[in-house]
């Protein structure tokens, strides 16, 4: 049974346009990478998924649940980081983790407090007082302390600095290797490559790939970073090319023989060839009207 | 009743202030009455000869030479606009207030139904208004005594009931407008208070508006006819109950089938 399973799930906004149609399957275990461009349709789909906005036509369960009928049920095993993060005015840390326990029944106590003290949280504080990083580390004890079967997590590390972003997906590898299923919603695509299993692409509402993150970086383009002097002008299948003083870069997905030849005809101090990481072959996912690379 | 708990807690300040500021001005109010009582005569005449004022307040139907008459008028006043600002103020924000200050998104993505979050903030609300009303009732029997006044115990309670049913009705209106709004409540709340007390003014002063009596719950917080009647009107207080009810059950409506942006 798919922990998250949508069909032809779509969301309109009066007659402005949120998700259109979208089929997406997220496997029990795994690391899920969600990617996208401002206004894609990623935060639509997950506070659909969440409940916070009915669908206009389609369906979506969540652990085999219907998401509008058995909403309780579901988020009783969700946890949920919100890109942007909003207390109650006045309440301390440790007041904002009680309260989120409460409202699940549960007493959370001891995993909030390894939390805290993995992600160096005061929880004496008043939320109000705190730096937009440290009110995102609240944010995440709350979506982690009841231990959920699913994190559903929208650009969790704005705010973080480098070494707690770094015990945070420490702290996501560990349960996800517990078993918690984790969908990940990020503009920042190495957090992705590094981290996902598989990925979907949304575009204009619509998912235009979805796929393991491997199948989606690869490709039949290369980076190739020549360092000399070279002439391409005959060769197609050049894109993004890159010109400094004494070397060139660019993705080039023509014919290799016809490459060979043109660098054996030019003066070749040093060539290196590499796969083109997510983010090349993510932007072209938008500039070619969703066509892989 | 965990939002119970969270709701009396965020609203604690407000609670204290309104609860004081109501509660002090009664007081004062009535320790205004035993230096008056000596200048009544003239009072009366003066309060009697205001034409449409006179009316507008009751005033031509009260004594103002009595502790009730007085109370029924200066402390009506006071308890029925402060008492009718702070009901509007703590329902009308209680739900909007989620997305204005973007709290929903924490709130309604834990296990607890829109159903539930609705029903233990009205709890809060009503909580809230009872124990401001039960405050300052006590502290309007005990300035009444400390004055050395006989307390009018049936009068003074069926005024305090009034304006709790009036407070009761007018969050019910504002809880249900509250469903509506993502944002800047106060003004709407403190609108439809004012609003409604107005309307009451000038049903009390042209007969032609008279009915206007039946749609604002100042109608039957009238002081001069609860006195006089001692007791309050069954259709008035039925219809607000239906008002009430209204808001409550339109916020149901809305509130469980809202897009939480």
């Amino acid at each position: 049974m798919e922990i998250i399973k949508t069909e032809k799930l779509t969301k309109y906004y009066g007659k402005a346009r949120g998700i259109l149609d979208l089929d997406l399957t997220v496997a029990p275990g795994e690391f899920f990478g969600f990617i996208g461009p401002n206004g894609a349709g990623k935060s639509t789909t997950i506070r659909t998924l969440l409940g916070l906005i009915t669908p206009t036509s389609g369906s979506a369960r969540i652990f085999g649940k219907d998401i509008t009928k058995e909403r309780e049920s579901i988020l009783q095993d969700t946890g949920y980081l919100p890109s942007e993060t909003s207390f109650y005015p006045g309440m301390k840390v440790k007041d904002i983790l009680k309260l989120s326990a409460d409202l699940r029944k549960r007493n959370c106590g001891a995993e909030a407090k390894s939390l805290c003290e993995r992600l160096e949280l005061d929880v004496s504080r008043k939320a109000e007082e705190l730096s937009f990083g440290n009110r995102k580390k609240a944010a995440i004890v709350c979506a982690l302390q009841h231990r959920p079967k699913l994190l559903v997590l929208d650009e969790p590390t704005s705010g973080l600095d480098p070494l707690m972003q770094k015990e945070f997906f420490d702290i996501l590898r560990e349960r996800n290797r517990e078993g918690a299923t984790i969908l990940l919603s990020s503009h920042v695509l190495s957090e992705i490559q590094r981290n996902c299993t598989r990925a979907a692409i949304i575009r204009d509402g619509r998912i235009i790939a979805c796929s393991s993150v491997e199948d989606l970086s690869k490709t039949n383009a290369k980076r190739i970073t020549v360092h000399g002097s070279v002439s391409l002008e005959h060769l197609s299948g050049i894109r993004d090319r890159k010109d400094s003083e004494n070397s060139l870069s660019f993705l080039y997905s023509g014919d290799m023989n016809g490459l060979l030849r043109a660098l054996s005809a030019g003066q070749v101090g040093d060539l290196t060839v590499t796969e083109p990481d997510l983010e090349e072959v993510f932007l072209h996912y938008y500039e070619k009207d969703g066509e892989k690379v | 009743m965990t939002l119970v708990r969270h709701e009396l807690k965020q609203g604690r300040a407000s609670f204290l202030i309104w609860t004081a500021a109501i509660g002090c001005l009664l007081a004062i109010c009535i320790f205004l009455f035993p230096e008056m009582k000596g200048e009544m005569d003239s009072v009366n005449e003066l309060f009697a000869s205001m034409g449409s004022f006179t009316q507008a307040f009751g005033m031509d139907r009260l004594n103002f030479g009595t502790l009730i008459g007085f109370y029924a008028v200066e402390c009506g006043n006071v308890l029925g606009l402060g008492g009718a600002f702070y009901g509007a103020l703590c329902a009308v924000g209680i739900l909007s207030k989620e997305e204005k200050d973007k709290t929903a998104e924490f709130l309604l993505t834990h296990p607890v139904s829109r159903k539930r979050v609705m029903t233990e903030k009205l709890v809060a609300v009503w909580l809230q208004i009872t124990a401001m009303n039960i405050v300052v009732y006590a502290i309007s029997v005990g300035t009444v005594a400390a004055v050395g006044e006989a307390i009018p115990w049936k009068e003074i309670g069926l005024l305090h009931f009034a304006y709790y049913l009036l407070q009761i009705e007018l969050a019910g209106i504002c809880f249900g407008i509250s469903a509506f709004l993502r944002r800047g409540s106060a003004g709407v709340g403190l609108g439809i208070a004012a609003m409604l007390y107005f309307l009451n003014l000038i049903a009390n002063i042209a007969d032609a508006a008279e009915f206007l009596k039946y749609i604002t719950p100042f109608g039957y917080c009238e002081g001069a006819d609860i006195v006089s009647n001692g007791r309050l009107d069954g259709v008035m207080v039925a219809v607000g109950a239906v008002i009430g009810t209204g808001g409550i059950l339109i916020a149901y409506r809305k509130y469980t089938r809202k897009d939480i942006r």
